[in-house]
Formats: structure tokens, sequence, C-alpha cells
């Protein structure tokens, strides 16, 4: 009987070990969140800038650093924490191996988390004279305020790489085919503005209009093109054997299903509309509203991507 | 000189005497395996047969282990062996993320990544890995892959068209661990239903954690200040020790 030959043809595991599964899990959702919110307000901050006046946007300058700086030691400390022997990070500075993401990824965001702690400083001092009026430090970096405006522009392009990098960790994850995907990188980017519209949103109050329009207006596009490139990974793409087997887990209602829809729903559809009415509105509460629920599915379309190929038994 | 392996699965019965000898060899802790044994059922009764599937590192001439490792802790040696270097390895398990074959785990005595090394301490002094020597059938075959003479070359040419296969050549890696008499439904996961839950021999299940179980984030970052007692498998064989009955166990 045809039933009974493919039947016969299926292979049942009889005896094995307990394999591992999730190995990689929240605090590693949340490194790559807090990484998006860091780097993606000075990508973001950057547009702001070249498109309007300084002083349309009073508290940038010490704000989108400030913002940068608390979220990236969000990051730094959740990948520290992640590690199974946290002060052996050090071995990365000391015996780095090149041809690893994570080592290149590290000294970069070690290097941008230094030179943001130097924006925030002195765009706080600027803007809070009164503080540490009579301290050295605090003299020394008001006296170089110009230094500000000179390390911006790197800040900005190395902002780019920093918040790449996580897509090729994830490339050279080579057992989890779901990641091998050239769509990686470009879901890294829409994360990061996102991100950073999201996160200025909140400090966009005392703004012009036509800034804050600015900033819906990104947050709809990055939301528009997350969406769309979620689908076209869930529904459309047509991936490799083991690709196809973890997607199965979203598409016949697994564990992730829910979490997934959640964030699409959530996280991109409710904040684009929302995003594009308060174009036109300048509702600053609903567009608010649009910022929460944007980092929340972010964080919840992250958390399923990386936690769907782990389900997979790798032999 | 590049070593490699091969398992001829028609000898293989499943005794699994290479995955205690490798055990015994490298004191891999409880519930952590360098080399372990698959059974796979195939088919209907009683046209059904039982498959054995001895599964290690792969030592891959392209490791994607060696590649993501940020600080070296995975390395080659020049006999071609992929070694592990655990005072280095910060735990990131980037490695276990990279290894197509899941042959790295997570040491749960020193929390560092390790793998099989061909038992390369065993190699250096002129042995055979321990699983080579314990293979009352001789399925583990090992030897120069570069020498024309060795036995695993003889092996290889002379199966070669009928079945001298590696795991998942699509990925690239050019493993050097090779099998004869496998088929799809032996070596690919993916051709295998594993079902949770109870089955003939033991509950297949997967681990709820990696590392040691027992330890905590914090307990990570406290773990140079502290001076107890570490476990390990010979805390389980220390008889004179009377046996926390508040614990539980037997």
């Amino acid at each position: 009987m045809v039933e009974n030959t493919i039947h016969a043809t299926q292979a049942i595991v009889s005896l094995d070990v307990p394999l591992p599964q999730i190995i990689w899990g929240w605090m590693i959702t949340l490194n790559m969140w807090a990484k998006s919110v860091g780097t993606g307000v000075i990508l973001v901050g950057a547009f702001l800038l070249y498109r309007h006046k300084k002083e349309e946007m009073p508290n940038l300058r010490w704000l989108m650093p400030l913002i940068a700086f608390i979220f990236l030691n969000i990051f730094l400390f959740f990948t520290l924490t992640d590690l199974h022997h946290p002060y052996r990070m050090v071995n990365i500075f000391l015996h780095p191996h090149w041809t690893s993401a994570i080592t290149v990824g590290a000294w970069m965001a070690s290097l941008f988390t230094l030179l943001i702690t130097i924006l925030m400083l002195i765009g706080g001092l600027d803007a809070h004279p009164e503080l540490r009026k009579n301290a050295s430090c605090a003299k020394w970096l008001r006296g170089h305020s110009g230094l500000y405006e000179t390390l911006f522009p790197f800040v900005v392009f190395l902002a780019i790489p920093v918040t790449l990098y996580t897509a090729i960790i994830m490339a050279e994850a080579s057992a989890r085919e779901l990641w091998q995907a050239p769509a990686e990188v470009m879901q890294m980017m829409w994360a990061a503005l996102l991100a950073g519209s999201a996160g200025l949103i909140f400090i966009s109050g005392s703004w012009s209009k036509e800034a804050r329009k600015d900033l819906a207006l990104v947050l709809a596009i990055a939301t528009f093109f997350s969406f769309t490139m979620y689908m076209g990974e869930y529904f459309f793409s047509f991936k490799s054997a083991e690709g196809e087997a973890t997607l199965a887990y979203v598409h016949s209602g697994g564990a992730f299903n829910a979490e997934f829809w959640f964030a699409m729903v959530l996280g991109f559809i409710i904040p684009f509309f929302l995003a594009v009415s308060t174009m036109k509105s300048d509702n600053k509460t609903l567009l608010r509203f649009a910022a929460i629920l944007a980092l929340i599915g972010l964080y919840m379309a992250k958390d399923v991507w990386l936690k769907i190929p782990q389900m997979l038994p790798l032999s | 000189m590049k070593l490699g392996f091969l398992v001829d699965l028609n000898l293989c019965m499943g005794c699994k005497g290479c995955e205690i000898a490798c055990k015994v060899e490298n004191e891999v802790p409880l519930g952590s395996w360098r080399l372990r044994v698959k059974y796979i059922d195939i088919g209907t009764f009683p046209e059904a047969s039982r498959n054995f599937t001895p599964l290690r590192c792969n030592h891959c001439e392209s490791a994607p282990c060696e590649r993501i490792c940020p600080v070296s802790a995975l390395h080659y040696l020049e006999n071609g062996i992929v070694n592990v270097d655990s005072s280095r390895c910060i735990g990131c398990a980037g490695c276990m993320m990279a290894c197509p074959y899941g042959a790295i785990y997570m040491d749960p005595e020193t929390n560092t990544a390790d793998k099989c090394t061909y038992c390369a301490h065993r190699v250096e002094s002129g042995m055979m890995p321990a699983c080579v020597v314990i293979c009352p059938v001789q399925a583990n075959i090992f030897g120069d892959v570069e020498d024309e003479t060795s036995n695993i070359s003889k092996y290889i040419m002379a199966h070669q068209g009928s079945g001298v296969q590696v795991r998942k050549p699509e990925k690239n890696t050019h493993p050097k661990h090779f099998y004869v008499g496998g088929g799809t439904q032996t070596l690919d996961p993916l051709a295998q239903e594993r079902i949770e839950g109870y089955g003939l021999f033991n509950k297949i299940t997967h681990l709820k954690h990696i590392g040691n179980p027992h330890e905590s984030v914090i307990d990570r970052f406290l773990e140079p200040f502290k001076s107890e007692e570490k476990l390990d498998n010979r805390s389980f064989m220390n008889f004179d020790k009377p046996a926390d009955k508040s614990k539980g166990g037997h």
C-alpha cells in the first residue's frame, strides 16, 4: 500500500541524548534591541540635523547622545551578562580573532560607546552651564565644545557598522539557516531607524512641527519596510530545507506564532498608521503611543527570529 | 598531515562502547557528550530496521566554530584537529550557534565550550583516540587522510562511489569525518522524526540549560571569588561522605 510505503520511509529517533534548544535567549534579544535604539537615535538624529536647524530641536544636542549612551550600556551590560565567563571578555581585546564578527563588533561598539560618552559629556555640560562649573574636567570639556561637531560625522558613520555587525554574527552562525539571508542586514538597518525614531519621539515635545513630522515619517517608513521584509521572509522566500523547517514552527501555529503576529500588528502595522496620521494632525500623544508600540513590537519580532532557528535539531 | 575519521555504519552495532570510552578518557561531565550514538528506527514492523549513528565533531577543514570564536579558543592544530582551549573561552556560545552538526556543548563544570578533539592528547603521544581502541568491530577508522597508504585513505578509496558520505556537505565546511553505509535517514536530522516524550529506551527531550544548571547569572560574576569545592564526576563517587537527604537523590 502506498500509505505503508510512505510510513516505511519515516525514520524515528528511538534513543538519543537531550539536545540543547534555545542557547541565545532573551538577553541576546534585549542586547540587539538596545543596540538598535543606541545606534538608531544617532542615525535619525543626524538625518534631522541635516534637514532642520538646530534651534528647531533645542535639546537634541545633549539628549541624543544621552539616550544612545544609556541604551549602548544596556547593550554592553547584557552582552557581558550573557557570557558564561564575563570577566574573560577582556580576551577579546587581548587575544582578538579578526575573522569573528563578535570580535570586530566588540571593538567597534566599544569605540562607538567611547565617542558617544564624549559627545554626551560635552553636550550635557554645554546645555547645563551651572553643572560642575568649577570642576577642571568640566572646564576642559566646555573649552573644547567644538570637538562635538568634529566627532559627530565619524560617530554617524560608525553607527552604521555597529548596528549591522550583528547581522554578520548571524551569518557566521551558519548552523541556523534562517539567518543566512541578505535581508538580515536590511532588517537590522530598518530596526535601527525604527528604534531611533521611536526613541527620539519621546524628547520631541518642544521641537518644531516640521521636525516632528519628519520623525513620524521615518517611523512610518521604517515600520512599513520592516513589516514588508518580515512578510517577504515569512511567506515568499524559498529557503533551504532547514530554513523552511524553521519557519514551519511559526507557520504551523507553534510556540512562537502568537508572538510573531503580535509583533507584526503591534510593532509595525498599528504604529505605521498612527505615524502616518500624526504627520498631518501633529498629535504628540498618539505619536508617543506609536513609538511605544513600535519598540515593544520590535523586541518581540527580534525575539521570535532569534529563537525559532534554535528549535531545530542539528544532528 | 590531515587527520580524519571514518565510521562504517554497516559494522556499528550500537554498543555505545565508544561513547563510554570517550566519557572516561576525557572526563566528560554528566549530562554532556563529546561523542554520542543515536538510534534511529526505520520502516514498519516486520520490515523495520534499527540504525546506529555515532556523532562527534567533524573537524571541518573550514570550521564555522573556529571562524566565529572571538578569542581563538577554537583553533586548528597542525594535524588538522580543531582543538579547544577552555582557559581562553569566554562562554559566548557563538561556536554552538555556528556548528551545523551540534557537536559543541557548554561544559557544566568549567562553563566553557567543549567538544571532541579526536583525543588530541593521545594522538600527540602516538596513541589512537579512545573510541577507536574500544570499538569491538573496528567500525571507527582513524588516520591521516593525506597519506594514501593509511587505513582510512584505503578505506575511502575502496568504498568510493558506493557511499562515502559526510554530513551536510552543502554547508561547505569540508568535514574530515566520513561515513560508509549511511543514508539520508541516518545522517540528516531533518529526515528523522524526533518525537518528544518517553520512547522505547529513554525520554527524548531537550536540555533546559547550557553550562552549569546550578549557576545563576550573578554567580557568573561572583565565580572568581568563590572558594567552595567544585562539583565534578568524582563528587558522585565519594561513598565515604554521607548523602545529603534534604537534596533528595538516591
